[in-house]
Order: C-alpha cells, then sequence, then structure tokens
C-alpha cells in the first residue's frame, strides 16, 4: 500500500512539473493565466496587490503600512522592476503596477483596456564622483555630462570642464564613467535627459532603461555604481538622490535649462515639477522649464485601469484601492521628505485628483 | 497475479523470461505457500519500485527537454528578427533593438577558461595532497572541510568580497603593470571563479587518487619508485579519466556563475581588448536586464542569451564526455 502510495505521490509530481512546462511553453498562454489569478485577486478585498518600481519601494512600503494602521487595508507590492510591474498589470495579475517611466506606444498598445497614470512622489538622479583634493562643488552643463559620458571628454582637466569650473583646479586623472548594468528607471530618467539635451546622445545612444554605453563600467544597482565612484579616483557615476544622501557621496550642480547651476535637493525636485503637466499625466521632468527646479528629476507613478470592472473584481475592492492612492497623493505625502523624496508639487498633486475621477466601474465614476 | 514455480524459481507471465527471479530455496524454514506469499508482495514491491525509478528518471529527461522547447519557442520572436546574426553581432542595443551576443560569449568563454586554468594546479594539489599523502588525520580533516565550504559559500558572498578586496588588489595591480587600473573586468572575474571552482575538482580527484589499488602502488614502491614518481606514473595515469571529470564540472560551474561575476566583470557590452578590460557574460546580461527588458523583441533576445549559454553548456559538456571517454579506452 505504502509503495502505492508513493507511485501515486510520484505520478503528481510529475503530472505538476509537466502542467507547469506545458503553460510555460505557451507563451500566448497570458490569457488562462490572468484569467485564474483575477480570480483571486477578487477573492479578498482587504488586500490590494501591486508590483513595478524599486525606486519608490521604500517610501511606498512607509505608506502602505501607515495606510494599514488607520483602516486596516493591506497592500502586497513587489518591487520588481518597472518593466516587470508593467507587465503584470497588463496580465492583470495586480491591481496597480507601478512605473518610473509613463507607458511608451509599445506598451500602451499590449494593455488589454486604457490604463491612467497617477504621479505619487518625484526622485532625481545626481551626478556623483569622486575627484580627490576637491574642495568646492563641481559644477557640470548639460553639454559636458553628454560629452563625458559618450567619452568624448576624458580627462578632469578638459578646458571644457575647467570653463563651467572657473577658479578651481583640476587635477589630470583620466575620467571613469560608472552606469548602471541593470536595467533601471534611474538610468530611464538619466538617458532621457541625456537624449533631450543632446543630439549627439539622442542620436548614437538613445534613452530607455538600458542602454548600450558607448564607454564605462556598469555596476549593478545604486550600490554597484556608488562602489565604483568611491573606490576609483577619477570616476563619475549617476546614483538616485537618496542613495547618495545617505551615503554622503559628493554630487554635483547641474545646469538647467533657465542657466542656474542646481544643487538637487527635495526643494529643486519639487521645485522641477512646477510646470504644466498634460491631463493624462504623463509628462517627464528631464531639462525642466522651471528656473529653480533639478533638471535631472522624474515622476513615478502608479497605474491602474480607466476601467475597473475586469476580471471578478468587486466595486468596493476598485473603491478600496482608489481611496488608498488618493490617500498617497494627499496625507500619505507627509512621509515624502523623511525618506528623501519629493512631494509632489500641488498641480501634480491636482491632475492626480483629476485623474482619479475619471476612473469608473462599470461606468459609473468610483470616487465622487 | 499468476505465478508458476517450477524447480524454485518462480516465473510470472508479465515478466519476460529473460527476467526470472530465483526465490530463495529454504524449503525447511518456511511452507511453500508462505514462501508464495511473501515472494508475491515482495516482487510487487519490486515493481512498484522499479517503475518509481523509471518515471522520476524519465521527468529529469522531460524537464530538460521542457526547457529547450521553452527556450526556442519564446526566442522565436528574436531569432526571426536577427538571424544567425545574432551570434557574431558585435552590438547590444536595446533602444534600437540591435542585438549581438558575440561580446558575451566571448566574456563568458574567456572568464570560463582562465578561472579553469587558474584553478587545475590548485584543484590538483589538493587532490593529492588529500587523496595521497595526508588520507585521514585531523589536518586533512580540516582542510577537506574547508574546501568542500568553499563550495556551500553562496556566490554573492564571493561577489562582496571580490569587490571590497580583491577589486583594489588588482586594480593596484593593473597599475603597475601600465594597464588601464579599472580593477573590475575579466581578470578579476576568473579569479573570483576560480576560487569557486576548486572544490569541485578536488574533491572528485581526491576520491578519485584514494580507489587506486594499494597493491599498483606497493608494487611500484617495491620497484623503488619514490612517492613522485608513483604519483606520476600510477595515480595520475589511473586517475585520468576522473580528473578530467572533476574539471568539466568545475567549467560547468563557472560558465552558469552569475551573481558574483555581474558584480567585479564591469558589464559593458563593449568587446574586450585584453583580460584585464572589463567585460560581461551571458549569464549576468540576462541577471541584470531580464527586470527591466521592456519590449517583446528585447525580452525575446535575452531568452535566446539564455538558449545560446544553454547550448554552449551542452556542447562543451559533450566534448568533454569525449575526451573522458577517449581517456578510460587508453
Amino acid at each position: 500500500m505504502k509503495a502505492l502510495k508513493s507511485l501515486a505521490l510520484a505520478g503528481l509530481a510529475i503530472a505538476i512539473t509537466g502542467g507547469m512546462m506545458l503553460t510555460s511553453c505557451g507563451g500566448g498562454g497570458t490569457a488562462s493565466k490572468s484569467d485564474s489569478t483575477a480570480n483571486k485577486a477578487g477573492g479578498e478585498d482587504n488586500t490590494i496587490l501591486g508590483a513595478g518600481a524599486t525606486f519608490p519601494n521604500p517610501l511606498y512600503s512607509k505608506m502602505f503600512s501607515e495606510y494599514n494602521k488607520t483602516t486596516g487595508l493591506k497592500v502586497n507590492y513587489q518591487s520588481i522592476g518597472s518593466g516587470g510591474g508593467i507587465q503584470q498589470l497588463t496580465s492583470k495579475t495586480v491591481d496597480f503596477g507601478a512605473s518610473d517611466a509613463p507607458l511608451n506606444g509599445k506598451q500602451d498598445s499590449a494593455l488589454s483596456a486604457p490604463a491612467v497614470h497617477i504621479p505619487i512622489t518625484a526622485g532625481a538622479v545626481v551626478i556623483s564622483y569622486n575627484i580627490p583634493d576637491l574642495k568646492d562643488t563641481l559644477k557640470l552643463t548639460p553639454d559636458v555630462l553628454a560629452k563625458i559620458f559618450l567619452g568624448e571628454i576624458k580627462k578632469w582637466n578638459d578646458p571644457k570642464i575647467a570653463a563651467v569650473n572657473k577658479g578651481v583646479k583640476l587635477p589630470s586623472t583620466d575620467i571613469l564613467v560608472a552606469h548602471r548594468s541593470d536595467g533601471s528607471g534611474t538610468s530611464n530618467i538619466f538617458t532621457t535627459y541625456l537624449s533631450k539635451v543632446s543630439k549627439d546622445w539622442e542620436t548614437k545612444v538613445g534613452k530607455g532603461s538600458s542602454v548600450n554605453w558607448p564607454v564605462g563600467l556598469g555596476g549593478k544597482g545604486n550600490e554597484g555604481v556608488a562602489g565604483s565612484v568611491k573606490q576609483t579616483p577619477g570616476a563619475i557615476g549617476y546614483v538616485e538622490l537618496a542613495y547618495a544622501i545617505q551615503n554622503n557621496m559628493a554630487f554635483a550642480k547641474m545646469q538647467n535649462k533657465a542657466g542656474n547651476f542646481i544643487t538637487p535637493s527635495i526643494a529643486s525636485i519639487t521645485a522641477a515639477a512646477n510646470i504644466t503637466i498634460p491631463a493624462d499625466a504623463k509628462v517627464s521632468l528631464t531639462n525642466t522649464e522651471a528656473a529653480d527646479g533639478y533638471p535631472i528629476s522624474g515622476l513615478t507613478w502608479i497605474l491602474v485601469y480607466k476601467e475597473q470592472k475586469y476580471g471578478d473584481r468587486s466595486a468596493g475592492r476598485a473603491a478600496n484601492m482608489l481611496k488608498m492612492i488618493q490617500w498617497m497623493i494627499h496625507d500619505g505625502q507627509q512621509y515624502c521628505a523623511p525618506l528623501n523624496y519629493a512631494p509632489l508639487s500641488a498641480n501634480a498633486v491636482a491632475i492626480g485628483d483629476a485623474q482619479l475621477k475619471t476612473i469608473t466601474y462599470d461606468g459609473k465614476p468610483v470616487l465622487q | 497475479m499468476e505465478s508458476l514455480v517450477k524447480n524454485d524459481l518462480i516465473t510470472r507471465p508479465d515478466i519476460s523470461s529473460g527476467r526470472v527471479i530465483k526465490s530463495v530455496n529454504t524449503p525447511d524454514t518456511l511452507s511453500t505457500t508462505k514462501r508464495l506469499k511473501r515472494s508475491h508482495r515482495h516482487i510487487r514491491a519490486e515493481n512498484v519500485f522499479r517503475r518509481i525509478l523509471i518515471i522520476v528518471g524519465w521527468a529529469t529527461v522531460v524537464l530538460v527537454a521542457g526547457i529547450m522547447v521553452t527556450l526556442i519557442f519564446q526566442s522565436t520572436l528574436s531569432i526571426k528578427a536577427s538571424g544567425f546574426g545574432y551570434l557574431w553581432g558585435k552590438t547590444w542595443d536595446p533602444v534600437r533593438d540591435i542585438f549581438g551576443v558575440y561580446p558575451f560569449l566571448l566574456g563568458t568563454l574567456l572568464t570560463s577558461f582562465l578561472a579553469l586554468l587558474i584553478s587545475i594546479p590548485f584543484s590538483f594539489a589538493v587532490a593529492i595532497f588529500l587523496g595521497e599523502y595526508y588520507p585521514t588525520g585531523w589536518v586533512s580533516n580540516l582542510l577537506k572541510n574547508t574546501v568542500e565550504l568553499i563550495a556551500a559559500v553562496p556566490s554573492v558572498i564571493y561577489g562582496f568580497w571580490g569587490l571590497a578586496v580583491l577589486v583594489p588588489i588588482v586594480r593596484s595591480f593593473e597599475s603597475k603593470i601600465g594597464v588601464e587600473p579599472v580593477g573590475l573586468g575579466i581578470f578579476t572575474s576568473s579569479l573570483i571563479l576560480a576560487i569557486m571552482i576548486v572544490p569541485y575538482a578536488a574533491s572528485l580527484g581526491r576520491s578519485m587518487i584514494q580507489m587506486v589499488p594499494s597493491t599498483l602502488k606497493e608494487a611500484a614502491y617495491s620497484l623503488g619508485a619514490t612517492r613522485w614518481e608513483v604519483i606520476r606514473s600510477v595515480v595520475l595515469p589511473y586517475t585520468k579519466s576522473g580528473m578530467f571529470a572533476g574539471i568539466m564540472l568545475s567549467l560547468g560551474r563557472a560558465l552558469g556563475e552569475t551573481m558574483a561575476v555581474t558584480m567585479v566583470i564591469g558589464n559593458t557590452s563593449l568587446i574586450p581588448k585584453n583580460i584585464f578590460a572589463p567585460g560581461n557574460t551571458m549569464a549576468s546580461v540576462i541577471a541584470n536586464e531580464f527586470t527591466e527588458a521592456d519590449h517583446p523583441v528585447y525580452l525575446s533576445a535575452l531568452i535566446e542569451l539564455g538558449l545560446v549559454l544553454f547550448v554552449v553548456t551542452v556542447l562543451i559538456n559533450m566534448v568533454g564526455k569525449r575526451l573522458i571517454k577517449g581517456f578510460s579506452k587508453e
């Protein structure tokens, strides 16, 4: 009998692996997958599922835990990266996705129904460097930055850098460029900025979460880039502001579109968002028009479907989630600054509110 | 189930006559009926056990085939888009959907074989020392366990250690020999990999050496051979195929290692100019870029990269098997 039982077990195990292989083979089988998980998602109205960007994860964790204390609503957020979040939203395995970049055309058309972008917070990418014996803060112009990352400026005492940093003695060491090796929203913001300010960059490299870097070393994550910069004299790299502040890294003042040299800070990022934001909130803050805004800033969004009735979602579940998002862009904003994220500017909040009101359940608006 | 007893042999119609089970001949202790009953039960248990073995064994084969099929299926999009150019294309540009795997293929092979080259003296030394000089005793136990521990340490820890300790050392070494002092690169990754793969060849080599018949060695000693001569002309020739199998195991590990390599290789898509230059391996590109692969062709190209890695590993294993066979025939 025992032996028979184990035979049955073995058979079961094989049936399961076989089944798993079949589903994984059928790449187009996302439809069946989404159906089963949509059922699951509809089951418990008190747990919201989300997935996406890693950049705002510390802030989201804090917000969700605070919101849970007051309302009892649980949010299960998986920080798997913006691309992964969008994919999960596309296959409807989560209630909301989160992304550091607005949906591009291809991603938009992959969605079965229109989605809404709601800005939650803003962050910045700072240029960190390691020049021993440099007392002053390095100043950089967009042109110089692009040329460094294109490999056209190779030494720190290049006249182009000296022209921006008058009276500062720069060493003759080689410049070592450090960039992210993993696909990331940080790289996306940075390359989007470079594409905007440099024609050369746009044609040779372009923008994206992973690009074909002309020079330099790749480090995994902020810590990888920071490690290269800290260890190598003459290195320059880009990291998130929060990471640079927490690790006492030196970072450069960037010249913005108005011509001012701006130190990245929470205030200057919020200022960067002080521009006319389109109604769909799909805006890149890079190279901002705002006179006191830091130019390499970006918003991060939560993405939800405009029509919340899909699968077997309940109206209550949709309402719970939207109320939570509404809280995030209002009361939740107090948790931004302590974690080195920039709170939304007033006009960004207004756009977010307007966007939330367009979301419907079975054709009727969810939030009044 | 029907069974017949003929001349102490139990035969069953469902078992081919070639596989006749000879029953134990103990007529004094067990009555014929009881023996028959027990034999029945035993036979059934034997059969069930055999079937489980067959099913589980085949499941592994099906699983590997399934992985292969999945990889091929998911990479069709990229295969259609890039064709054979994928294999020798020198540019990897996700923005323009140009995917060429050559720099990563080169990086993978360079780091793995360089690591193997560095590790072989160490793993052979450990194997011979533990197998021949100190097979027992606390020194040998300590060494054996330490070497095995090397295999048990998670690779991310090697990555950290490499980044914090090895990279600055390599950097100062590089500035002394006059190459660009970066520290991160193919050479550093090979060093890390070499350390990680020592235990595989060492453990297998040690047990092989311990299996050399002592009569062979004693014969050599009695003819006046020194220890070195015994090792060189008796032990090593006898264990050649086993040692080589250990090396192949190490190589397989080196080819697929991801985390530690990613942290110290420098991750650039440029073709490495020398062994000190930064590069990238197939495994680390997949690990780095998979999460944010934001359009279908890109994702498919990454999966095809996995397929190439899979095929390269299979090919190298097949060549290795051939060589081992050649050795054991001699």
